[in-house]
């Protein structure tokens, strides 16, 4: 999620405007984090599904996000280390690596990627959405720091829909319980009508963020939704919702991507546009983080653009409509809650996939499946047979982990990768055909 | 006329497969992978190319499904002619780059007793060859290294002794020449040997008569031009091919088996260190696939560990194991935890056959979760690969295909180690077919 993180040389990564822009919004916001202590800045973590960054701005906390740091400890590979030192401190092989990771950064001393130390977080905001780790990682963070814990508590969207007995359960809880505790951990009063500015702003990012991302169903697609919707959902998902950056961002890199359209440019890729679109996917899971411009390379390489992907969507379904609405204010927080893609149902997703292989007219279905995720790892074969079932369209299978590098087997996933691949060209001959 | 190759790199050993227009097989070469992926390749296309001379004579003789006795005999004198040409070409091969291996320090003293010893070594190996490949001859392995090896070894001892050379010297020239022999193809033509075989089976006069020569020199004179290949196999990414020759062996797997069978909807194949479950539909093409990944317990190496472990050899462990009435429970899944596990058995008494039996189970276990992900077994079901040779891993997979899906019909062709390299044949036919009429291959 963090594009300034990508290392490489800036003479062999072509770097769009917007990608400079998001670099300089988050070298401000570690700046931020990591001044804190300094500045007297009282310091909220929480996570990306179910982040409630406007509620967070009205009490003048900083953001601070542990699973983005995660990510940022694989993409400058640094979350091996970490994660074995998590192990050395009892945490197992099959733990999520996100948390080992965390957990490793911290007992090294929790140094940011600006190379300054993380300040101690002064509250834990957990929203639960459907990870249940997030609930141990929280856990384990709370005996560390021995700070504030607000849990939000987000039913599951088992049946497939929202009642408005959902949204008062968790309006009730920001009611009674969240803003409380934020206002007593802040010292700052809540102000609902500072709430409704901040959502006024995030639902304009939003609608730009939702025009982008649907302009994977060109031909070519402008850009890639998976690699390069990464980094496009960056300042959205992670502390910059609600804000004037936010706007700005999404705007730039709206116009870049039109600029793009009109021209019939493909995405831009680490080595430059990619010339030709031969495969249109849908990519299913989060990418992996600590190889992750060879895993890109794997499918630009082969001409392979991500049309469309679940992972975009964990920090909120957009463009299933749902927008931050500033004159419903808390049920507005409670809806986004609840809509993101981790809290929806196995039959819910099934449906969003479907969707995105016929509306963006993909060649097929491909699941990245993470090894130390025991939340969503379970029914993704599932998914893939009745995707493929439904659509007609190949899936294909493919296993790695977020941060852990040993879970990277660069000969095993190009080999299926390739293998895919030739098999959508095989399905789109026919018989007799070349492959 | 035109051919059409498919080469299968397998981790163990490399299969080609050459094609006709028709779509039918002309010849099949194995050889072992060896480090030199370009000469496996080159040798194994080679051994097909032999073996596709033999179709053609046959086809001359109006023979082809191998029913005529005097035929068969005849050129099963003319193979054996031809291998033991083929043999003395690379044991001279051997010859002289064991000679060019006699200098340096260590062979100061001794440089021209070496090169004695030698002539006598390579003398006596001569001599005894046309033995080896006598009528009925058996020989532990059709790969040069495994059967010139043993008996230079055997020879060198018996010379050095004799010659009151230090052995050492004898095996250190060999040492250092096996490896380079083994990597470079035989460098005569192919049809020269067939001549000088010819000649020999002619002097023999066995099986020989007038009216066979010609049909012989008829096939030996029909040019085998290469008209498309495509290669496969794990090695995919050192392929000695370029991108446009090269498809996915799943692909390959797939489009083989249908060829074999062509009502076929899932395959199952076992190799050296992959295990691929793959659904097809009734063009051969890919449906879905799956395969073991980061780990190949429970793939034909587990087999070879265990072999080694148990000091016998790989084709000896299927019989074995089909002996058992008890077959143990073997909890490991792991490759080298099974082999303490089976250290352990052994010691408590239990019979190897029950081990034995066990392991294979094991492995078919772990092959069956495969073949789930992918999407079960459908009517028919094709099982290749080189662990499909093993009666007692076929046996457990039949077991657990009933117990599992039912009544499937389950193919296995004897020839079922070729199944990707004829898969990347016919790849090789449509991708030239294709070319030839312009359509993007």
């Amino acid at each position: 999620m963090r594009p300034s993180i990508v290392k490489a040389k800036p003479a062999d990564v072509e770097k769009d405007a917007s990608m400079i822009k998001q670099k300089e919004m988050m070298a401000n916001h570690f700046n931020r984090l990591t001044d804190a202590t300094e500045s007297g800045a009282k310091v909220a973590s929480t996570f990306v599904p179910g982040n409630l960054n406007e509620l967070i701005m009205c009490f003048d906390l900083v953001n601070n996000l542990p699973e983005v740091n995660a990510i940022q400890s694989g993409l400058r590979k640094q979350s091996g280390a970490y994660i074995m030192e998590a192990e050395r401190s009892g945490h197992s092989e099959d733990v999520c690596t996100y948390v080992k990771s965390d957990i490793g950064m911290m007992l090294k001393g929790n140094i940011g990627p600006n190379g300054k130390k993380l300040p101690d977080p002064d509250v834990l905001l957990l929203s639960y959405t459907g990870c249940f780790t997030f609930l141990k990682w929280f856990e384990l963070l709370r005996e560390q720091y021995k700070c504030p814990t607000i849990f939000l508590q987000t039913p599951y969207m088992a049946d497939g829909k929202v009642t408005p007995s959902m949204v008062q359960y968790m309006v009730k809880q920001l009611k009674e319980n969240v803003i409380p505790t934020l206002e007593q951990v802040s010292g700052v009063k809540f102000d609902i009508d500072r709430l409704r500015e901040y959502l006024r702003k995030s639902a304009k990012a939003e609608d730009d963020l939702v025009y982008i991302l649907q302009t994977g169903k060109n031909k070519p697609s402008p850009i890639d939704a998976y690699f390069g919707g990464i980094y496009y959902i960056g300042p959205i998902f992670g502390a910059f919702r609600g804000t004037d950056d936010a706007i700005d961002y999404y705007r730039f890199l709206r116009e870049e991507v039109d600029q793009r359209m009109l021209k019939g440019l493909g995405p831009v890729t680490p080595d430059g546009p990619m010339a030709e679109e031969k495969y249109r996917l849908v990519v299913e899971g989060p990418p992996n983080y600590t190889n992750f411009r060879q895993f890109w390379k794997m499918f630009y390489e082969e001409g392979a653009t991500v049309v469309a992907s679940s992972y975009t969507k964990v920090g909120g379904t957009y463009d299933y409509g749902f927008r931050h609405d500033p004159d419903r204010p808390l049920e507005t927080l409670a809806e986004y809650c609840l809509g993101v893609y981790t809290n929806r149902s196995l039959p819910m997703r099934i449906d969003m996939l479907c969707d995105y292989i016929n509306e963006y007219e993909a060649d097929g279905l491909l699941i990245n499946s993470i090894k130390s995720c025991n939340s969503f790892s379970a029914g993704q074969l599932l998914i893939m047979r009745e995707v493929e079932k439904r659509t007609g369209k190949p899936a294909a299978f493919i296993e790695t982990d977020l941060v852990d590098p040993r879970y990277f087997s660069a000969a095993n996933v190009k080999n299926r990768l390739e293998s895919y691949f030739q098999m959508i060209e095989q399905k789109r001959n026919g018989k007799g055909a070349a492959a | 006329m035109k051919t059409f190759v498919g080469i299968d790199l397998g981790s163990t050993t490399t299969k080609a497969v050459l094609m006709d227009e028709d779509e039918k097989i002309l010849g099949r070469g194995i050889t072992n992978s060896r480090s030199n992926y370009d000469t496996a390749c080159r040798v194994a296309q080679q051994e097909a190319a032999v073996d596709a001379r033999f179709t053609l004579f046959r086809r001359e003789f109006g023979a082809e499904d191998g029913s005529k006795e005097e035929v068969e005999e005849f050129l099963g004198g003319l193979e054996r002619a031809f291998r033991l040409e083929q043999f003395l070409e690379q044991l001279d091969d051997l010859r002289e780059t064991c000679l060019t291996q006699i200098h340096g320090e260590r062979f100061e003293k001794n440089a021209e007793g070496v090169k004695l010893a030698l002539a006598e070594v390579f003398k006596r190996l001569s001599a005894e060859a046309p033995a080896m490949y006598a009528p009925g001859a058996t020989r532990k392995s059709d790969f040069f290294r495994d059967i010139a090896g043993s008996r230079y070894l055997a020879l060198a001892e018996e010379v050095a002794r004799a010659a009151d050379l230090p052995y050492d010297l004898l095996l250190n020239v060999y040492d250092k020449s096996i490896i380079a022999v083994e990597n470079r193809p035989p460098k005569g033509a192919l049809s020269d040997k067939f001549h000088r075989a010819l000649k020999r089976v002619t002097e023999a006069g066995a099986g020989l008569s007038g009216s066979m020569l010609k049909p012989v020199e008829h096939a030996l004179d029909i040019e085998l031009e290469e008209t498309y290949l495509v290669g496969t196999g794990y090695g995919r990414v050192t392929l000695p091919f370029s991108k446009e020759h090269i498809r996915s062996e799943i692909l390959c797997h797939g489009l083989g088996a249908h060829m074999m069978y062509p009502d076929t909807r899932t395959v199952l194949d076992i190799g050296g260190q992959d295990t691929k479950g793959i659904q097809i539909d009734e063009n051969g093409i890919v449906e879905n696939f799956q395969m073991n990944d980061r780990c190949a317990a429970g793939c034909g190496r587990y087999l070879g560990y265990i072999a080694d472990e148990m000091n016998m050899g790989l084709h000896e462990l299927g019989p074995m194991a089909m002996k058992s009435k008890k077959p143990a429970r073997i909890n490991s899944t792991c490759t080298v935890f099974a082999g303490a596990e089976l250290r352990d058995r052994l010691a408590l008494g239990e019979a190897r056959e029950d081990i034995l039996a066990g392991l294979h189970r094991s492995i078919i276990l772990r092959a069956m979760s495969i073949i789930s992900r992918s999407g079960g077994v459908s009517d028919q079901f094709t099982f290749t690969g080189g662990v499909a040779k093993n009666e007692a891993a076929v046996r457990e997979l039949k077991k657990l295909v009933f117990e599992n899906y039912g009544e499937v019909k389950i193919n296995i062709d004897p020839e079922s180690i070729y199944t990707g390299a004829l898969g990347g044949a016919e790849f090789a036919r449509r991708a030239a077919q294709g070319r030839l009429e312009g359509v993007d291959a």
